[in-house]
């Protein structure tokens, strides 16, 4: 009996990308992303967006060419998202102008009212006593800053995304920490194999550096404080590695069930093969020290794949620059690759995006593609001093190679871990 | 496609009207709020969370310290949905058992924030004053008692549920597409038993800053959400809901008791006009597959207009069925109203043999949807 060329070894629809949209520090859209993540070019600098007078950490890799008015991270993100999705709606040439055929899942990041906000507030609060929420809440009462409500409720991103798109039925915001990029597209792929609908824009925003956000991350020592030479900071794998570097930007990918991508003749740039995750309940940072929700996750994703260890050609790592993730990363991708490990290329886009948090799963599936498609796969920067207890393949210059699958991982607070499987063809 | 039926076996209810399902039932059967605390945060009026002994679902203080209210209500409730299934000791079956959470975020240090902003009126320098105070005096650990997912992460840690978790945020909807994409998870086969919910703290000033602009609170003191003139408006309530849901099989092979089935869960976001809220209840009533209820339970807000749209709606729908407002009984929980319907709802029809009952959920900005649970 021969398998409909649509469906995967399990019998569901085979779920396949046909369009993608990427902002990073880097820049905007595929071709610059790509030409300057190949030349291991570092997006990282000074932030210049607000004061970082005594601040431990004074870098980050914020996308400085794109502004939202306010200048909240709400606000920008969706400027990110709706940058990357047009590009990614574009390519994959569907539906019209509008009226995307499809539901929107998009990972964006948690959402607070801001200190510029809050001051004015305060401001308008009146009086020269302390301020409380009190005042703040006489001043909200004032009716002079309605518009913030809807700046600073978690669905206004995805509600104004579906507005812009025309995506259809509710929209999902969604979180799982630092693995939420990836978690939009295994939702995306879910409903897709499900028969719920033929197409889905899957979303990662993340426009978060701000002082709050920074210091937080700062204050639970995840930050590198290599401030001196910023591109240089986010090191993965590397023995001097110290924290990560926030980063921001956002990916967009049209899924589509392959059979309906071909029926309307579309170019498909690669298949959504697998998608696995595990929870991890040791701790609330930290992972489970045997690296076992890790390994499940990356074995859930090979499973639902349908593909073997050795179906793997090269590994977009999460690689956050923390010693206890890259430690950890590393581990699990032993425990399940085994000896290969030490042959088999695995690559951090962090190490010149810095952490996207929010976005990092979806741009990562993004550059994963892009590896598929040029056959080459970008390098992990500042590779200099390797560290020794985990011996990987560090790819440190870009590396031209035949990839056909590539597995990409996403780990965060939480114990949160999910991977996906981006492939060229069906398994 | 509707596949697999879908149980609900597990449910944990916290709010003003205490714990547990009967205390739920008693205070619909009442069709008013237990408690309402008009003081504390007035002009607003909250229906504040019951006195819980938090060691009975939080058994080390360490973990009761490191969450904030709005996290330990959502640990404690999905503690009492496992009791309630009957999996709490089940290390396998909570070792895989897939969670989706609905909420937002979590409460800030008043006190910091309101030092800060006091200061900030005479800084020289305020950014660099801002980045001081902060660096200083926010508790490392307050954002991790901030962050949406780490409700899903406490419950991981505490219960030991760590097949994998979702969390979705966006309000009122999140909670309605929380329940829809657990119940399309299990229905589809691509999973047997996941748990499902919500938790929400209203005792807190900065929320009520954020609902506040836009006025969407309801002041000063309790109406039935039906009630409220002018512009109406929510009053908010310290609630969580869990909901353990399986696949009907499975939860027979393991004799598990089922409280009721839900159905695929229909939801939608309209852009708001004059009737897109009436027009869009009554297309999703009909997509939930509801014929005759007796019995609504309408998550609806007291914003006006939508709220007298929704009971308009209703009352062509359902011309003879009781509608209740869960506003009325645990007040209004944004992400966890739709939960919470549901898991009542549930209960209902286990205790009272009714053939089905409706939920409704419209978001006060945007979203509808509508449950179904019925007779298993």
């Amino acid at each position: 009996m021969t398998r409909d060329s649509h469906r995967d070894a399990q019998g569901r629809r085979l779920v396949a990308v046909t369009g993608v949209g990427i902002v990073t520090s880097l820049g905007q859209g595929q071709d610059e992303n790509w030409i300057a993540l190949t030349a291991g070019r570092s997006g990282i600098h000074g932030i210049a967006r607000f004061p970082t007078d005594g601040l431990r950490t004074t870098i980050a890799g914020t996308v400085d060419f794109l502004a939202a008015e306010p200048m909240v991270a709400p606000a920008l993100s969706e400027r990110f998202a709706a940058t990357a999705a047009e590009e990614a709606v574009a390519q994959a040439r569907i539906g019209r102008a509008g009226d995307f055929p499809g539901a929107l899942f998009i990972a964006v990041p948690p959402v607070e009212m801001e200190w510029p906000q809050r001051q004015a507030l305060a401001e308008a609060s009146g009086g020269n006593e302390a301020v409380t929420y009190a005042g703040l809440q006489r001043a909200a009462a004032t009716r002079r800053f309605d518009l913030w409500h809807d700046l600073f409720i978690f669905g206004t991103v995805a509600d104004r995304i579906a507005d812009r798109f025309g995506t259809k039925g509710s929209p999902i915001s969604l979180s799982t920490a630092c693995s939420s990029g990836a978690t939009a597209i295994q939702l995306g792929v879910e409903a897709i194999r499900r028969g719920e609908m033929t197409a889905a824009l899957c979303i990662g925003t993340d426009g978060s550096v701000n002082p709050e956000s920074l210091i937080r991350f700062s204050l639970l020592s995840a930050l590198s404080t290599q401030n001196a030479v910023p591109e240089t900071a986010s090191k993965p794998f590397s023995k001097n590695r110290d924290g990560f570097v926030m980063g921001e930007g956002a990916a967009a990918l049209v899924l589509e069930d392959s059979e309906a991508a071909a029926a309307r003749g579309a170019t498909i740039l690669g298949y959504v093969l697998g998608c696995g995750e595990k929870g991890d309940g040791f701790h609330r940072t930290r992972s489970s020290p045997d690296g076992a929700p890790i390994i499940a996750a990356i074995r859930a994703a090979l499973d639902d794949a349908g593909v073997g260890p050795d179906g793997i050609d090269t590994i977009n790592a999460h690689g956050t620059s923390t010693p206890e993730n890259d430690k950890m990363e590393a581990l699990g991708c032993m425990a399940v690759f085994g000896e290969r490990m030490g042959q088999l290329p695995i690559s951090s886009n962090k190490s010149m995006i810095g952490h996207t948090l929010t976005a990092a799963g979806a741009i990562e599936a993004v550059v994963s593609l892009l590896t598929i498609r040029h056959g080459r796969i970008p390098p992990t920067i500042n590779y200099a001093v390797p560290d020794p207890v985990i011996p990987l393949d560090v790819v440190a210059s870009a590396r031209d190679e035949r990839v056909e699958r590539v597995l990409s991982n996403s780990f965060g607070f939480g114990g949160q871990n999910t991977c996906l499987v981006l492939g060229s063809e069906p398994a | 496609m509707s596949g697999r039926a879908v149980v609900v076996t597990g449910i944990g209810l916290v709010s003003c009207a205490g714990e547990g399902l009967d205390a739920h039932l008693a205070a619909l059967d009442a069709g008013a709020p237990a408690r309402t605390d008009a003081e504390t945060y007035a002009p607003y009026p909250v229906h504040p969370a019951p006195a819980l002994a938090w060691d009975g679902q939080i058994p080390k203080k360490s973990d009761q310290r490191q969450m904030e209210l709005w996290q330990r209500l959502g640990v404690y409730a999905a503690g009492l949905a496992l009791d309630s299934a009957g999996v709490k000791d089940d290390a396998a079956f909570k070792g895989n058992l897939h969670l989706v959470v609905a909420a937002g975020g979590g409460e800030r240090d008043y006190a910091v924030d309101g030092a800060i902003l006091t200061g900030l009126r005479d800084a020289a320098d305020p950014g660099a004053y801002l980045n001081e105070r902060l660096q200083n005096d926010l508790r490392p650990t307050l954002f991790l008692a901030q962050l949406s997912n780490l409700l899903a992460g406490n419950i991981a840690i505490v219960h030991g549920v760590t097949g994998a978790s979702r969390t979705f945020m966006g309000e009122e909807a999140a909670g309605v597409d929380a329940l829809r994409i657990a119940q399309a998870r299990i229905a589809s086969n691509q999973i047997d038993a996941m748990l499902v919910g919500g938790s929400y703290s209203a005792e807190r000033p900065d929320v009520m800053v954020i609902h506040e602009m836009g006025g969407f609170l309801h002041t000063p003191a309790f109406q039935p959400v039906f009630a409220r003139e002018g512009e109406g408006g929510f009053i908010l309530g310290s609630c969580a809901a869990f909901l353990v849901l399986e696949a009907e099989d499975a939860a027979r092979a393991r004799g598990a008791r089922a409280y009721a089935r839900l159905g695929p869960v229909a939801s939608d976001r309209t852009r708001r006009a004059p009737g897109s809220v009436g027009a869009s209840l009554a297309a999703l009533w009909h997509q939930a597959g509801l014929a005759h209820p007796a019995t609504v339970i309408s998550g609806a807000t007291g914003v006006a207009p939508i709220t007298a749209e929704e009971q308009a709606s209703l009352h062509q729908l359902a011309p003879d069925a009781t509608v209740t407002a869960l506003g009325d009984i645990v007040g209004h929980g944004l992400e966890v109203a739709a939960p919470f319907g549901a898991a009542l709802a549930a209960g209902l029809v286990a205790e009272t043999g009714l053939a089905e009952v409706a939920v409704t959920t419209v978001g006060h900005r945007r979203g509808e949807g509508v449950l179904r649970l019925s007779a298993a």
